[in-house]
């Protein structure tokens, strides 16, 4: 496992292109994930959420300057929409980053959703691993702009921190559901806008509404990223929650439960291959059942319990396969 | 849901001009064909451009540049991209350069210089054909 290895004697190349190997789930992938899990579990892993526009990209890149000052050394990954008509993406996080794009230890991965909703890309969780087992002390995923219900960012960081930025009332309304509930630290950002301290007392009084008990009272913090102000004080807040989560013995339980639904969506995926293979031999038929299905000659239900049945026999096959070799 | 390999590009803003309208078209026209499209924002040092062409693991990357340095900042950004080991990149030129100095950038090792007046659609038949080609 040659790239593996690169990645573990510390080439930059070799973690670029091992980085795109997972991604684009070519052969060779889940070996080299098998090699790099057992090197993982040191880096720490900031995540940051919010709507677009919010600063994250520019938070990030002072972040990441004040985490540098101490020494640590750190790698982003910066994640842009793709577009659901061509499959392309402008990844544009870089532009905002320029403040660390010429440290040798600063790590910089745009990487696109290429469809996966949630506000994370699919291979967002591996490359974050990769990341942890090249060596980073810290890991900073910056998500997608995300409106409502894209929270997938608490299944794969240790602290999840949400941007905000004062401007209309509704903002807060139309992120109460499920992104509010998410963050560990909010961060009001551009906060010498008007505003600010309204959204400050909003956010805590939503805070003091939830009747779920908890530990940590999340932090508040206000910054203007542009600025540089606050930073410090969110780079404290950070280290603060870390110390509850390992006191607390909180981050063992969040790894776990990251683990649990990290192995439930490598299943998936597992799966979905037999399924996209399944399809790919037999195109015409499918194509044909699918004209069937859309005139109500049949129902899509019969089919997918057949592809099931066959993908379950394929895979029982391939089982005995493995039991024969020994 | 198996991820096809899209084609990775860097669109980069080389030295001290900062008109990126032509360098944001450009962005635009290939995310639309269909690639993933890095930009790197404007005054870029040649290590700056190198960093994110080896960071992002790119297939193409493409030097926008108005300022007339071309043939000062070029070389560096060629001889860095050698020295990291990113030789097998497709490296495209475009902007304003003239026509007389194109000779010596591609004996840098800059595949081709595009200038004004080019469609994007010879861009992106250019760089699928040259990928293709050399993979």
């Amino acid at each position: 496992m040659d790239l593996v290895d690169g990645v573990r004697k510390g080439s930059v190349r070799a973690l670029a292109k091992l980085i795109t190997l997972v991604e684009n789930e070519q052969p060779g992938a889940i070996e080299a994930m098998e090699s790099i899990y057992p090197h993982t579990g040191n880096a720490y892993i900031i995540g940051i959420t919010g709507p677009p526009g919010a600063g994250k990209s520019t938070l990030t890149d002072k972040i990441t300057k004040e985490l540098r000052r101490e020494n640590y050394t750190v790698g982003i990954i910066a994640i842009d929409p793709t577009s659901p008509f061509t499959g392309g993406a402008l990844l544009g996080d870089r532009v905002r980053m320029q403040g660390v794009s010429n440290d040798e230890d600063v790590f910089i991965r745009s990487m696109a959703t290429r469809g996966t909703l949630g506000g994370l890309s699919r291979a967002t969780a591996d490359t974050s691993k990769i990341l942890d087992a090249y060596g980073k002390d810290y890991v900073i995923i910056e998500t997608v702009g995300v409106g409502q219900d894209e929270v997938d960012i608490i299944r794969t960081a240790d602290v999840s921190i949400l941007v905000v930025i004062p401007g209309s009332g509704d903002d807060i309304q139309a992120i109460k559901a499920g992104i509010m509930e998410i963050g560990d630290i909010f961060v009001v950002n551009k906060s010498d806008r008007e505003g600010a301290d309204r959204l400050v007392t909003e956010i805590k009084m939503m805070l003091d509404l939830s009747s779920a008990p908890r530990d940590w009272t999340p932090a508040i913090v206000k910054t203007i990223a542009t600025e540089d102000k606050g930073v410090e004080t969110l780079v404290e807040k950070i280290k603060e929650h870390r110390e509850y989560l390992m006191e607390s013995g909180t981050l063992a339980l969040r790894r776990k439960e990251r683990i649990r639904s990290e192995i439930t969506k490598i299943v998936e995926n597992e799966i979905f291959r037999y399924f996209d293979g399944l399809i790919a031999e037999n195109r015409d038929i499918y194509d044909q059942r699918l004209e069937d299905i859309v005139g109500k000659k049949e129902d899509p239900y019969l089919l997918a319990k057949q592809a099931v049945e066959i993908i379950a026999k394929k895979i029982s096959k391939k089982a005995g396969e493995y039991k024969g070799r020994g | 849901m198996n991820q096809d390999k899209r084609i990775r590009t860097l669109v980069a803003k080389p030295g001290l001009d900062g008109h990126d309208r032509g360098a944001k078209v450009i962005a635009r026209a290939l995310r639309d064909a269909g690639m993933e499209v890095i930009y790197s924002g404007i005054r870029q040092t040649p290590e700056q451009i190198v960093d994110a062409a080896l960071q992002e693991d790119v297939d193409v990357l493409l030097l926008s540049i108005l300022s007339g340095a071309h043939s000062f900042l070029f070389p560096r950004i060629m001889e860095l991209m050698k020295k990291k080991g990113l030789g097998d990149i497709l490296v495209l030129g475009g902007g304003i350069i003239p026509v007389e100095d194109v000779p010596e950038l591609k004996a840098l090792g800059i595949s081709e210089v595009f200038g004004p007046g080019m469609t994007s659609e010879t861009l992106i038949k250019y760089i699928t054909e040259n990928l293709s080609a050399g993979n």
